[in-house]
């Protein structure tokens, strides 16, 4: 789950971690009465959860709270990479001498968390890693140990800090650590941490990812999903305990495991070309329940976008045939006339496929392989692709 | 002869008094497998379907000589269920709970580094040595004893291989679910280690998905040291990146972990890499 900038950087201050303390708007006029209270000049930020946002006219300085107030006016309610601005942040302005970069992140395949240093900061550390990968600090952090102040220190002389600013770097790193490990985050990231005119470390802009698995423990993040920056069926999805992202293309996808689906969907894209592909990822996880299967069913036919649906269920442990009937009640329940390839494979897979056969209900169709569920999908979606074009 | 699992392998259950643990639990000694007991804390004394239930996994290994476990305990108690089994000696560990927190397997692999246990999983389907032994929640019914090696990060899509195999003639001798997490216990470079290590594996079958590098790992470890054909499939070609998909690994992050680079790194080390999982078994003739 992503944070907002402003939701990780107040994070970062119950921390001991310095920010310059600004405040959010929704409206014009809170805008302006945030700039008033703050002092003048401001910095006006679009909070959306994606990067970018300078380039896209999203952060803007204001020399009066009037000019706070119209800059607001413009980025609320501007879309960033499709997403809408709904918050900004009115931050006082820094008088910025230098840019670093401090984050921490897990890495997989040391199985530790690393954290990283770079005296290119305010850029994305990826790039920095592609191009200019010596300018990168990084020491992995002993769970059991934690941050060492030796670590912080080496990540200091690491990006040439001058040593004036060593003993306070080393506590926002420890800092940072510490809220790294309380928020169970997978990313934790100041970038850029600014060195001040006057000589002051400031985190500037924040960044921080929460391990979904541990949402159940952390109920006070967990209520600050922002469910305004996601589809609506993704948010509904979660309530069913279904596993769903949208996606742009036109065949709804049903499937059960998380390996299996993103096969579905690529099967999908492989013989629909570049016109046709998935609507979406669903795992509808073990078992395949009537009151699950509809609700998954709800959720891909609320999306306008689907032409053709495609269920493709491994019974391992559940039976097919189970599956089957759990499929014709669901549609009872959510009624459809789009056409539906089912695919069910593994125990009792002819019994399955028989009492789809024998419901005889036109729209449904099934299919023995994945290759011929995917063809019969696409096909589907073609036409129906096809038939609306000439309706116009 | 299959990998991790063998003759003298003596498996317990922890958890295994609840709905997953003793719904699998029957499954397992129905397949055969050497099945000795189990845990659950509180509930030492019971018994579930015929095997005893200890209170600890030290008792249980006391009185049953068992070398082998697999978890079934729910995802906030599962750290603590593998930390048991490493201080009870156990060898094999085998974790099929989903959504772990991730710091806390990082203790995990951390602790498992200054011991000798081995973690399967977590979030994973187990083992299927067909034959021999079922240490999981894999269909028993889908493998068939033979000479093809199976390692994946999937589940039910490991099962369509799996049975795709099967019903292609291919046997296999070991089918290991390494899990779709993060961090997990084993990776895939030390599974095709062990199958280029046993005599009796032959081909090898790799499930990759997009997310994290292990597949590319992989690659360069099959080029270095396979001498063993092996095929692949890696899931996930039409993800978008910065979008979880399902498991908590399956997600590419600054442009790193797509499927792309991963098939592009194992066409390089020579695999076979299938567009569709239903091509393997032609890949592999």
């Amino acid at each position: 789950m992503n944070l907002h900038e402003y939701q990780s950087k107040f994070r970062f201050a119950e921390f001991g971690i310095p920010i310059l303390k600004g405040k959010t708007a929704s409206t014009p006029q809170e805008a302006y009465e945030a700039a008033r209270e703050l002092g003048c000049p401001v910095v006006v930020k679009a909070q959306v959860l994606v990067g970018g946002r300078g380039k896209a006219g999203g952060v803007k300085v204001a020399r009066t709270p009037e000019q706070a107030e119209d800059h607001a006016n413009a980025i609320l309610g501007m879309k960033i990479k499709g997403l809408t601005v709904r918050k900004v942040l009115i931050d006082p302005a820094a008088n910025i001498a230098q840019e670093i970069y401090l984050g921490i992140t897990n890495d997989r395949a040391a199985g530790r968390p690393v954290i990283m240093a770079s005296s290119e900061g305010g850029i994305e550390i990826e790039q920095v890693a592609r191009e200019n990968p010596d300018a990168i600090a990084r020491e992995h952090i002993d769970p059991f140990l934690g941050l060492l102040d030796y670590q912080a220190r080496n990540l200091a002389s690491g990006i040439n800090l001058p040593h004036e600013h060593w003993r306070v770097f080393s506590r926002i790193a420890a800092n940072l650590y510490r809220c790294y490990l309380a928020s169970d985050a997978v990313l934790a990231e100041i970038n850029p941490l600014v060195i001040t005119g006057e000589n002051q470390l400031i985190a500037l802009d924040g960044k921080m990812i929460i391990d979904d698995n541990a949402l159940f423990r952390q109920p006070q993040l967990a209520e600050m999903r922002d469910t305004d920056a996601e589809p609506k069926e993704e948010t509904l999805a979660r309530a069913a305990g279904i596993s769903y992202v949208k996606l742009n293309g036109q065949i709804g996808c049903m499937v059960n495991g998380a390996g299996l689906a993103m096969t579905t969907m690529d099967m999908t894209k492989l013989y629909g070309g570049d016109e046709i592909g998935p609507a979406n990822f669903l795992d509808i996880g073990g078992g395949a329940q009537a009151s699950k299967v509809a609700a998954a069913l709800r959720i891909i036919l609320d999306d306008a976008n689907v032409k053709s649906v495609l269920f493709n269920i491994f019974g391992g442990i559940t039976r097919c045939d189970e599956v089957a009937r759990g499929i014709l009640e669901a549609l009872n329940e959510v009624p459809s006339s789009l056409p539906m390839v089912i695919r069910l494979v593994g125990t009792n897979s002819e019994e399955g496929r028989a009492i789809i056969d024998n419901a005889n209900i036109p729209n449904l169709s099934s299919a023995a392989t994945l290759t011929e569920a995917a063809k019969k999908a696409v096909e589907a979606a073609r036409k129906a692709l096809a038939a609306d074009k000439g309706a116009q | 002869m299959a990998i991790m699992v063998n003759q003298d392998t003596r498996l317990i259950v922890q958890g295994i008094t609840g709905r997953e643990g003793s719904f699998h639990t029957k499954q397992m000694i129905e397949y055969g497998t050497n099945l000795v007991g189990g845990v659950t804390p509180g509930k030492g004394g019971e018994w579930v379907h015929g095997k005893p239930v200890f209170d600890t996994v030290k008792k249980a290994v006391d009185a049953t000589g068992a070398n082998a476990s697999i978890i079934y305990v729910a995802a906030p108690y599962a750290p603590d269920a593998i930390y048991e089994a490493v201080d009870a000696g156990i060898q094999l560990i085998v974790c099929i709970t989903e959504g772990i927190p991730i710091i806390e397997m990082m203790k995990v692999y951390q602790y498992l580094s200054y011991h000798n246990s081995r973690l399967v999983g977590p979030n994973c389907p187990g083992l299927l040595a067909p034959g021999i032994a079922k240490i999981g929640i894999m269909p028993g019914y889908i493998g068939t004893p033979g000479n093809v090696g199976v390692v994946s990060k999937s589940g039910t899509l490991t099962y369509e291989v799996v049975y795709a195999l099967t019903q292609a003639g291919m046997g296999q001798t070991t089918c290991v679910g390494i899990g779709g997490d993060p961090i997990i216990g084993t990776n895939f470079v030390e599974a095709l280690q062990m199958f280029e290590e046993d005599p009796e594996t032959e081909k090898v079958v790799l499930i990759g998905e997009i997310g994290g590098r292990a597949e590319v790992d992989a690659a360069e470890f099959i080029k270095a040291n396979m001498t063993k054909p092996v095929a692949a499939f890696i899931a996930g070609k039409s993800a978008p990146p910065g979008t979880r998909m399902g498991h908590a690994g399956a997600i590419i992050e600054g442009g790193e972990g797509t499927a792309t680079e991963k098939i592009e790194a194992l066409l390089e080390a020579g695999v076979r890499v299938a567009d569709n999982p239903e091509q393997i078994p032609a890949l592999l003739k």
